[in-house]
């Protein structure tokens, strides 16, 4: 872990799943309003443990509390009781340290910022010089297939591009952890599989592990080398399957242990 | 170029029903039961246009200045206080809804009275301000108080909507980037909020023109066209026209202001406006 923690966050390591923890939750119980007649328990002692570039989804029914899984890990919201673990510091060190980045379900891009100036927004945030986070910017947005657009605005871009700007944004600072909550969730079953395609290739390409949450058994299976399975009230891990598809591209869409696995995953839904 | 003839259309427009109406209307207006629902016709109430426009040209009094520029004086001296008014009730307005925006306690505390703050009649308000002129304050300074007074209003109630307006995966998002609040201001809330500011601006633009006007009556400041207004509709008998150009200056200077946030706009929103969508 300590190679993480002092690693320089706007360098890649080259590291893949087995090394050290990138995420560790352990214990952790959420509850909304405590003490108030809307209490809620929406997590009840989760622990998880996602390595370094591993790619972990979350899934299960509405309510099971994955998205406020995903929001811990970000500490945008804190623990009740338990701990979270980012790049081996707490997750409210992580969060000021930017050691992730995070897409949404919406590409909330700021409208009045060029495609290019809104990639930049965390490496302006970060300080970055002017000249240093244009080249990253662009850079990112040739990872995303966007370079031409760098200088649209957001209101000129189809869903999925948007979509893809905002995954740009989360890549900008380099982070070992990429946190996506239901990123494609808006979008037509076509552009939705070519993101899935070039999210692993980013993925791939950066090393980052992430943790994805997602509603959808065949985008969980295609995508992870683990699906985390929960269920509702109160919000706990049921089940954690290892997912390990020949290769991921339209043959492994094809390959029995796809079909298998998406079946797996079923069942631990329904149990 | 559009722009302009729709300018032009509609100043034709105003002329056609002004003229319209005294060649159609009574010229005693029309009572009914005993209720005077429309204005009076006659060259005393209503003075032609043309001669309005040539009083503007004709000296003040015999001998003296040509009317117009006696207006655009006065005009000049209350845009002045009108800026004055209108920046400083704009600044008042930014910064209270900032602290409205940071703090519930203070929105809860407060946005009563700023609502509160605008039912209090000026009248009663106006000799209390007048009284600082002179001592805290020279006396124009005082009409521009009013003036700011009455702008801050619309601008603390737009803003403060306006600041409110990003959602929470906006918040969220600045959120992980261990943005502070200062930061998420100036580069999320206050962007977001643009939209929100300038409509609040020509309604503090117009509520400034209002204030430096009554201003200028209440606290009986000279050199201003409010109190022009006042001078020449003492004449309204023996001289219709005159009192109209008065009032002619005082629409230009609201026009004036809402053209000066409109040139502050025009910039800033260039890029907010629905283009076409490309696909990839």
């Amino acid at each position: 872990m300590s190679d993480l923690a002092s690693s320089a966050p706007d360098v890649v390591p080259e590291r893949k799943h087995g090394g050290a923890a990138s995420v560790v939750v352990d214990r952790v119980t959420k509850v909304f309003n405590q003490g108030r007649s809307d209490e809620v328990v929406a997590l009840s002692d989760v622990d998880l443990t996602v390595g370094a570039g591993e790619f972990v989804s979350l899934i299960g029914p509405s309510g099971c509390g994955k998205s406020t899984l995903l929001r811990l890990i970000a500490d945008l919201i804190e623990p009740t009781t338990g701990t979270v673990t980012v790049a081996g510091k707490p997750a409210a060190q992580s969060r000021r340290d930017q050691e992730y980045g995070i897409a949404f379900q919406q590409a909330g891009l700021f409208e009045w910022r060029t495609v290019r100036r809104n990639v930049e927004l965390p490496l302006e945030l970060r300080g970055l010089a002017k000249a240093e986070r244009r080249a990253r910017a662009e850079q990112m947005l040739e990872l995303v297939g966007l370079a031409d657009f760098a200088g649209h605005y957001p209101g000129q871009l189809s869903g999925g591009m948007q979509q893809r700007v905002a995954i740009a944004r989360a890549l900008a600072v380099q982070p070992p952890l990429l946190l996506m909550d239901e990123p494609f969730g808006a979008l037509d079953e076509m552009t939705r599989e070519r993101l899935q395609s070039e999210l692993l290739g980013i993925c791939a390409a950066t090393g980052a592990g992430t943790v994805f949450v997602t509603h959808s058994i065949s985008e969980a299976v295609f995508l992870s080398d683990r699906v985390v399975v929960m269920s509702a009230r109160p919000g706990r891990i049921t089940a954690s399957i290892e997912v390990d598809l020949p290769s991921r591209d339209e043959a492994g869409r094809q390959a029995p242990v796809y079909f298998e696995k998406i079946t797996e995953v079923r069942q631990a839904l329904r149990s | 170029m559009r722009r302009a003839l729709s300018v032009i259309a509609g100043l034709i427009a105003a002329a056609l029903l002004w003229e319209g109406y005294k060649a159609a209307g009574d010229p005693e207006g029309t009572v009914l039961f005993g209720v005077r629902v429309l204005p009076r016709a006659d060259d005393l109430s209503m003075p032609h246009l043309w001669t309005i426009l040539t009083r503007l040209a004709d000296p003040e009094m015999t001998g003296g200045r040509p009317v117009w520029i006696v207006v655009l004086d006065a005009c000049l001296f209350t845009l002045g206080i009108t800026a004055a008014g209108f920046l400083a009730g704009t600044v008042i307005g930014l910064v209270l809804a900032a602290a409205m925006q940071r703090f519930r306690i203070v929105e809860r505390g407060l946005l009563p009275y700023v609502i509160l703050s605008q039912t209090v009649p000026l009248v009663a308000l106006a000799p209390l301000i007048a009284g600082w002129g002179g001592t805290l304050m020279p006396p124009w300074a005082t009409v521009a108080v009013i003036a700011a007074y009455l702008a801050f209003f619309p601008v603390a109630v737009g803003m403060l909507r306006g600041l409110q307006s990003p959602s929470a995966a906006g918040a969220e998002l600045m959120r992980s980037y261990a943005a502070g609040w200062w930061r998420t201001l100036v580069k999320l809330r206050f962007p977001s909020a643009l939209p929100y500011l300038f409509p609040a601006l020509r309604l503090a633009g117009a509520a400034a023109v209002v204030g430096a006007v009554v201003g200028e009556i209440s606290t009986g400041t000279r050199g201003g066209i409010g109190r022009l207004i006042i001078e020449y509709s003492r004449e309204a008998t023996s001289d219709p026209a005159k009192v109209y150009t008065a009032m002619l200056g005082a629409a230009l200077l609201g026009l004036l202001i809402a053209g000066l946030v409109s040139l502050l706009e025009l910039p800033l929103m260039r890029h907010r406006r629905h283009v076409e969508v490309v696909t990839l």
